[in-house]
């Protein structure tokens, strides 16, 4: 082997010429899949930058020639997104921490095969993940609890997601069990070995897992559209929908602001610019969850 | 649970579960919300049997027995929600599900790190992104008035294209949606089984003469078929499942012919409609053939040899 890799070393880079053509292709589609990708972002944020003339006498462009930010100002002038956003980021920071605390403490005594009745336990949450009610029962059930239109029924209905569950599950399974016995020697409660050693040696996976919950509280939007009904409490998905969907325009009165020489805005403009409003928040913390999500995506592959 | 305990099997159960009190409590509030919220509903699928009315309640409605489900089966809509379903679903089966596959195999020739990490992370960003915005970029990119796409399509042929109202539109636009957003993401457990070929065994082959291609076909395939298997054969045990969100947003009076699924039908007649009872059981109908799908599906899949599902 050491003979082949001396060989190869060797010949350097040199491939045949089908070879070369077949690396050219190789890159051409993956550069390409990944231009196609980014394309309709940038294409949205030039045009929430854009004015009228430019919208109607270009047909694409990711740089504007006159950039005009009254589309923005067009969209902040009743607040509704930044509302939006507020609503949002309460529900995913409470959602969150409400999902971490009941998945983490169901899932550490299920970690524990000797506990009596846990793996009865196990079997009635994996038929949750094959069956359910569905959307009325599922409604219903909120309704009768008297959440309809508030956070909460935004926040519990889907407290502990089975899958999470069963990723922190298997990660506290193959925590060392020394530690624990010897916590135990030293007098720690179970509760106590739970909140001072397994918690804190579990960082990246529930790290991964929050971010899981996280990301879905904050793009969710079935739950808020069957849920809420008070405009004031709407995440900033819903206000998005009118906006761009629906097409009503985010401003009550747009008449009232001086746009100055660029006009009002586009209604184009407008909608690109919510467009943008609502991405930009994720794309921010994009670099950090791309990594722990995809290290779940691999802990969850992993069965136990 | 194993019949074999060890020293306590012959502890009372009072005496056991007080031993580990602490275990219990803590698992206390996660099996309430269990039972709340995913049995307690189940519970509540008895209301597809009744003609039930929110002021009577479960226990005062009528029965009516399989009353709701007759009238489903009779009902024109049934084979539309079928023929929708399954459409959108096989549609997605056939050109979505090959993305992620072809891609990786292409990804992994890749050798230059930088490149590589670069792409990936670009095609990764829209599985992040909810699908409200998907469908707005949509929307920007393909309205009459201005969107991009007619505008290239007016240039070329002098007429623009109904893209969002026009049915014979709707069921590729929620496909190519899908290859642009979960493409990248549905990649990666291809791309962890493909790092885990043995790097000896291209030089064998290359030592033996065989092509980039030969070497595709006889080493990378064989590795990453057995991923390939359980992930098609989930795919088709979740052939009912066509995801609410984007359905619905794209959804309007224009196209609903073609875009109305089982979860958008419910949702009208159910939460906009109140017909309680009736929509419960399409979405009982639905659920129980899901449920079947995939446990049959996972079967095969064990039969198989492979690991499955659960």
């Amino acid at each position: 082997m050491l003979a082949i890799a001396e060989k190869k070393k060797h010949r350097g880079v040199q491939l045949s010429p089908a070879e070369k053509a077949g690396m050219v292709f190789v890159y051409t589609i993956c550069i390409l899949a990944g231009v196609l990708t980014i394309v309709p972002f940038l294409y949205v944020v030039a045009g929430s930058f854009a004015t009228e003339k430019e919208l109607v006498e270009r047909a694409f462009f990711i740089i504007p020639r006159t950039i005009s930010t009254n589309a923005y100002r067009y969209i902040t002038a009743d607040g509704s997104i930044f509302r939006g956003l507020a609503n949002s980021f309460f529900i995913m920071i409470v959602g969150t921490v409400i999902n971490m605390a009941f998945t983490t403490t169901l899932a550490y005594p299920l970690s524990k095969s000797y506990l009596k009745g846990r793996n009865t336990i196990l079997n009635m949450i994996i038929v949750t993940m094959l069956f359910s009610g569905g959307m009325i029962p599922n409604y219903l059930v909120v309704k009768g609890l008297g959440l309809l239109d508030s956070y909460w029924a935004l926040m519990l209905p889907g407290a502990v997601n089975a899958f999470n569950l069963i990723i922190v599950k298997n990660f506290f399974q193959e925590l060392p069990h020394e530690l624990e016995e010897a916590a135990k020697i030293d007098g720690c409660s179970d509760v106590g070995i739970f909140t001072r050693i397994i918690l804190p040696l579990s960082k990246p996976a529930l790290a991964s897992v929050g971010l899981f919950y996280a990301v879905s509280h904050w793009n969710d939007f079935f739950n808020s559209l069957i849920y809420l009904n008070s405009t004031k409490k709407f995440p900033v998905q819903i206000i998005l929908r009118q906006i761009v969907l629906l097409a009503q325009g985010a401003s009550a009165d747009g008449s009232s602001i001086d746009f100055g020489a660029g006009g009002t805005p586009p209604e184009q403009a407008v909608k690109m610019a919510a467009t943008v409003a609502a991405t930009i928040p994720i794309l921010l913390v994009y670099p950090f969850v791309q990594k722990y999500f995809e290290q779940g995506v691999m802990v969850g592959a992993v069965k136990g | 649970m194993a019949k074999v305990k060890s020293a306590g099997s012959t502890e009372p159960l009072f005496r056991y579960m007080k031993r580990h009190k602490w275990m219990y409590l803590l698992m206390l509030p996660g099996i309430i919300y269990f039972i709340i919220f995913k049995y307690v509903p189940m519970a509540g699928l008895v209301i597809s049997f009744q003609n039930y009315s929110p002021y009577l309640g479960i226990l005062e409605s009528e029965w009516v027995g399989l009353e709701n489900f007759k009238t489903f089966f009779m009902n024109p809509d049934f084979k539309m929600l079928l023929v929708n379903t399954f459409s959108i679903s096989i549609l997605n089966l056939v050109f979505f599900f090959p993305m992620p596959i072809l891609l990786a195999l292409l990804l992994n020739e890749i050798k230059n790190k930088l490149v590589k990490k670069s792409i990936q992370t670009m095609i990764y960003i829209p599985h992040f992104i909810s699908m409200v915005i998907v469908a707005s970029i949509t929307f920007t990119l393909l309205n009459t008035e201005s969107g991009i796409i007619n505008q290239i399509v007016y240039a070329l042929t002098g007429e623009k294209l109904e893209f969002l109202a026009d049915p014979k539109y709707f069921r590729w636009i929620i496909v190519i949606q899908n290859i642009w957003k979960e493409t990248g993401w549905g990649m990666i457990i291809f791309l962890a089984a493909l790092a885990g070929v043995d790097t000896q065994l291209y030089e064998a082959a290359q030592v033996d003469g065989a092509g980039k291609l030969r070497q595709m076909w006889h080493i990378t395939l064989p590795a990453i078929k057995s991923t390939i298997i359980i992930m098609l054969i989930m795919k088709v045990g979740t052939l009912l499942n066509t995801g609410f969100e984007q359905i619905f947003l794209m959804k309007n009076s224009l196209n609903s012919s073609v875009a109305e699924v089982f979860d958008t039908y419910v949702y009208t007649l159910g939460i906009t409609q109140g017909a309680f009872s009736y929509s419960t059981a399409v979405g009982m109908f639905k659920s129980v053939v899901a449920t079947i799908m995939v446990v049959t599906t996972n079967w095969i899949c064990k039969k198989c040899g492979e690991t499955g599902l659960y």
